[in-house]
């Protein structure tokens, strides 16, 4: 019988459940390893020579290397594990979650001070709200470049 | 006996440890979230516990996806901050309290409760946080703490409906300890916020303030919510809040006593991503 998933209709959500996590499973454990300074060191002085010594997809090698935490997470990564990405890069978690909006720092931080992203229109995919897919990516910048 | 006194209830969000140990918390950004936590800085300093079991949720640092812990109580003498990849906070080693760990382990497990006995665990911002918020910058914690992790990290989680009545059993575990301490049971996370995706960022205020109601005055029908409408309402990582059910669950009016005190309550947009929420009930 297949999992049941009560939570693919909610737009801009990926549900960290046990396919994902198959999926992503050395994604993450490789995100594990940059707990310990010394594999922070080692990936900063090569990116690309640390993740070929896991055995992750291409397409995830690939995410890790371009920060494009949302392919990251379409191929299994959970946010959890992927800020170790983020902490090595000296990010915070806030840089983190801005970056997978489409938003600059500053628009991001800004809705955030403002009250952070109304729940309207953005329960269910078919409404209107800033979070559904016809809507992406958002932000200034995204809107001048031709995006939504 | 031992028994317990108070539920405290808090977000962990990181950034809020990171704005205390870079010296941040003069800054009108923060001081908004910090004049939240004086009165419980005050308030711990004239209720201080023996122990505290702290409630939290490991986020990818003792537990990574080789073992998925639903309930895990730490045992241990001691516990050290963890390096979440920016250097372990420059907190206190959080010390234990071994014997009365496993004498809940013990009561809670034959109570039908299968926890998984920890003894050997880096403590994440998910417990010193809250710890940070309510001691304040010391140089060591007002008194043991005994570490409860719960995984809502991969579904599935573990429902409201459980977390409700695991801390019913803890009550009992507490109740059956033959020392007289006064034990505090916490319970952080949440409140509504999404750290992923295109609906990163999200907000739900009316939700979680209608969340603090329903907690505060009816608990048993909280529980019943499925994790979807946590999850949808107040994001994904909104569904943390399944774990402030258990501190509730320890409370004496839901073993048929009487109605807690509402002694703080607090609620601030944004501490970074997230809604700050924050309660302290007090037993009769």
């Amino acid at each position: 019988m297949a999992l049941h998933k009560p939570y693919t209709d909610i737009p801009g959500t990926t549900i960290f459940d046990a396919e994902q996590s198959r999926k992503g499973y050395w994604l993450n454990q490789f995100c594990v390893s940059l707990m310990k300074a010394e594999n922070r060191a080692r990936f900063k002085a090569d990116e690309r020579a640390y993740l070929d010594e896991w055995p992750m997809t291409e397409e995830q090698k690939q995410a890790v290397l371009a920060r494009d935490l949302n392919r990251c997470i379409a191929a299994g990564g959970n946010i959890y594990f992927l800020a170790r990405i983020g902490a090595t890069d000296g990010k915070s978690f806030q840089q983190m979650a801005g970056s997978m909006t489409g938003m600059s720092e500053n628009e991001y931080r800004d809705m955030m001070v403002a009250g952070g992203r109304s729940i309207d229109g953005n329960r269910r995919i078919g409404e209107d709200g800033s979070a559904q897919p016809h809507r992406q990516p958002q932000g200034a910048h995204a809107a001048k470049s031709g995006g939504a | 006996m031992a028994r317990i006194t108070a539920s405290v209830y808090t977000s962990h969000v990181p950034a809020i440890g990171a704005a205390l140990d870079l010296g941040k918390t003069g800054e009108p950004y923060w001081q908004k979230v910090f004049a939240g936590y004086e009165f419980s800085k005050t308030w711990m300093k004239e209720n201080r516990p023996d122990v505290i079991f702290l409630v939290y949720n490991d986020h990818a640092t003792a537990f990574s996806l080789e073992l998925i812990p639903t309930f895990a109580i730490g045992t241990a003498a001691e516990f050290q901050p963890a390096d979440e990849g920016w250097g372990p906070r420059p907190v206190p080693v959080v010390k234990g309290h071994p014997e009365l760990a496993s004498h809940i382990a013990q009561s809670v497990i034959q109570d039908d409760f299968d926890l998984t006995i920890v003894n050997k665990m880096d403590v994440d911002h998910g417990l010193t946080v809250p710890l940070s918020l309510v001691c304040g910058q010391v140089n060591e914690w007002p008194c043991p703490v005994i570490p409860f992790a719960v995984n809502v990290v991969q579904y599935p989680v573990p429902s409201g409906r459980r977390c409700f009545a695991l801390g019913q059993a803890i009550r009992r575990a507490v109740e059956s300890y033959d020392e007289p301490l006064k034990v505090q049971i916490w319970g952080t996370g949440g409140m509504s916020h999404q750290l992923q995706g295109a609906r990163a960022g999200l907000i739900n205020r009316e939700w979680d303030n209608a969340f603090l109601d329903r907690l505060v005055a009816d608990p048993a029908q909280l529980s019943q919510m499925p994790h979807i409408d946590y999850v949808r309402e107040a994001g994904s990582e909104g569904i943390e809040l399944v774990m402030w059910l258990i501190a509730r669950g320890a409370m004496a009016d839901v073993a048929g006593g009487a109605a807690p005190r509402v002694a703080h309550r607090f609620y601030h947009v944004p501490a970074s991503n997230t809604a700050v929420g924050h309660l302290i009930l007090e037993d009769a």
